[in-house]
């Protein structure tokens, strides 16, 4: 495998407030242009990784490379050029006051030319369904239009590393796809690097690589395919089976024999279909 | 307590030149101990509609009716505590709910605020915060230091503590990890039927729509699109799909299965058992020809 291009490396922390560790000897790397799912029940402490991530707060243990640069209070900019981060609640994450000018707002900081910047702001919010919202203030949309707005605003600053912090939790099942295929796009055609937190197996079925957080602790890595078949143990970690899976386990219990895992319902209703159509 | 919406419009920022239609001509009745699930597009109207249930916003066009009170558009209401103690409105966001210094006070303060005395707010604090699966622990704390998902329950607590006659839910479950979310509506239905409370969901999720809901309301540009009972309205999955609308998992799962198989069951299912009896039976039988 290439060298990784994030690795954090016994990263521990602790909030002042709190008696005990949020994040507790995390060793993670993440691979250039792979889209990577972080998964874990309320409070495992992903979103806190996040910050770490993006220099928001500093590791009490261990240390943070991205991309070759250790994070230190130096190079934080140097850091955070690289990142985009979704955050989970997105009225954190505005600062203008109409929807293009928040979504220019990150390129102006990042020193982007005025001409280049219109047409960035018009493309991002195109690539999310927002282009008809541009002189709407942010706070006055819908959640999921809000979440829309946020997702253009790192889009447009095309960084090499995007971190979503739940970033579709409240779009409708099919615009949620959407939007991921959109990003999954992306990631492909200019080698981006997707971190993406999310409670919805079924976008975390379609990443390269799963991390289940447990107690502030890693619990386990692996493919999707590995991670599933966790099975009954995912339930005890907060987390659930996926569909086709759920589907897959109460068929055979029926005697309805399937050769193998299916991650997909297209999968498994073509091995279905394979299975039981000869006879 | 019923509460019905009749030729409900309502504008965002009227008169002035930001203004937006939001919803018109929206009618929907709530009658009390029902459980009703509105579904629907992002931007559709659904937290417009869900903010009329207890007077937080106030139609430009019609009249809202909330047990025995009307809230008619242009005219001044006074004193809407009551309706506020009896309708509990769990926020799309929980931030907007969540301000005092710890949790405790948090939740403490809405049946404080209706009324109830302080050794009974805390015992109550103390019991809802169990019930959405935290511990007292964080009572103690600061709301502001919490996750997402812990927030998120805390305001679920802070509704439940002031044990409203109709509770309204702007997706409660977003932000909650896979097994909360299951817990938490659960707890919802437990309530709805133990206590008779009336509940409005909006909802993202067609298999809690179609799992928990006597009635669900699709909402669609502003307007409502469709009422009916669950199996009336994934009866027709195709005309959902057009609208692009989605179905629940086990009814895409189905379709899926009788456009690869070429064939059609004899009615749609919406509980997973159910179709894995259809369909062991179905491939059994095809196995045995
Ligand atoms: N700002 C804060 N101050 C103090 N403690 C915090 C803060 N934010 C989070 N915590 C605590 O740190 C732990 C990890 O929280 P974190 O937000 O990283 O969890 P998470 O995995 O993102 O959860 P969720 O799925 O609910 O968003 C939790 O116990 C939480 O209570
Ligand atoms: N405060 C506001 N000021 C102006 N317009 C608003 C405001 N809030 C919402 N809107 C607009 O009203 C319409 C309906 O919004 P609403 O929040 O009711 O949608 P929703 O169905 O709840 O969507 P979502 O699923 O994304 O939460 C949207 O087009 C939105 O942009
Ligand atoms: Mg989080
Ligand atoms: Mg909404």
């Amino acid at each position: 495998m290439e060298s990784p291009l994030v690795v954090i490396k016994d990263v521990s922390f602790q909030y002042d407030s709190q008696e005990s560790l949020a994040l507790n000897q995390i060793n993670m790397e993440v691979y250039e242009g792979e889209w990577l799912a972080i998964v874990g029940h309320n409070g495992s402490g992903k979103s806190t990784l996040a910050r770490l991530l993006n220099g928001l707060q500093f590791p009490k243990e261990g240390s943070i490379t991205v991309a070759g640069i250790t994070l230190a209070e130096e190079t934080i900019w140097d850091i955070r050029r690289q990142i985009g981060m979704v955050f989970q609640n997105p009225d954190n994450q505005f600062v203008g006051t109409t929807v293009q000018d928040d979504v220019a707002f990150g390129l102006e900081n990042n020193g982007i030319p005025v001409d280049v910047m219109s047409e960035r702001v018009v493309d991002a919010l195109k690539k999310v369904n927002m282009d008809s919202f541009l002189d709407q203030e942010p706070h006055h949309l819908s959640g999921g239009q809000k979440q829309r707005v946020a997702i253009a605003g790192v889009l447009a600053l095309k960084p090499s590393i995007i971190i979503l912090d739940e970033a579709t939790s409240m779009l409708d099942p099919r615009g949620r796809a959407e939007v991921i295929e959109t990003i999954m796009k992306l990631q492909k055609q200019d080698k981006i690097t997707v971190i993406s937190i999310t409670h919805d197996l079924e976008e975390a079925s379609r990443a390269d690589r799963i991390i289940v957080m447990n107690k502030g602790e890693v619990y386990r890595e692996g493919t999707p395919n590995e991670i599933f078949l966790m099975d009954e143990e995912l339930i005890k970690l907060g987390l659930d089976i996926p569909f086709p899976i759920k589907m897959s386990n109460k068929l055979r219990e029926k005697g309805i024999s399937l050769g193998q895992q299916y991650l997909t319902e297209e999968e498994l209703v073509a091995g279905l279909w394979t299975s039981h159509s000869k006879m | 307590m019923d509460i019905s919406l009749k030729n409900v419009e309502y504008r965002y920022s009227a008169d002035t030149p930001f203004e937006r239609l939001a919803i018109q001509d929206v009618n929907i009745d709530i009658s009390s101990g029902s459980y009703t699930a509105i579904i629907g597009h992002t931007g559709s109207g659904k937290s417009t509609v869900l903010q009329h249930l207890n007077a937080l916003l106030k139609p430009t066009k019609g009249t809202v009716f909330i047990g025995n009170r009307e809230i008619k558009a242009g005219r001044k209401e006074k004193n809407l505590k009551g309706i506020r103690e009896k309708v509990g409105i769990v926020f799309q966001f929980p931030e907007h709910q969540l301000f005092e210094e710890t949790v405790e006070k948090d939740i403490c303060f809405g049946p404080l605020n209706f009324g109830v005395s302080e050794t009974e707010a805390k015992k109550r604090a103390n019991e809802a915060i169990k019930q959405v699966g935290l511990s007292e622990e964080i009572l103690e704390k600061s709301p502001f230091d919490l996750s997402g998902g812990q927030m998120r329950r805390v305001a679920i607590a802070g509704v439940l503590a002031m044990e409203p006659e109709c509770i309204v839910l702007d997706e409660p479950t977003a932000g909650l990890d896979p097994r909360g979310r299951k817990e938490i509506m659960d707890l919802f239905y437990k309530l709805h039927q133990e206590r008779d409370l009336a509940t409005v969901l909006v909802t993202h999720s067609m298999e809690d729509a179609a799992r928990y809901a006597d009635e669900i309301v699709i909402m669609h540009k502003g307007t409502v699109l469709q009422k009916g009972t669950p199996n009336e309205i994934f009866s027709d999955p195709e005309r959902l799909l057009a609208h692009g609308l989605d179905v629940p998992d086990v009814v895409r799962f189905q379709l899926r299965i009788e456009k690869t198989f070429q064939t059609k069951f004899d009615r749609i299912c919406l509980k997973e058992d159910e179709l894995i009896n259809m369909l062991a039976a179905f491939l059994k039988r095809r196995g045995a020809q």
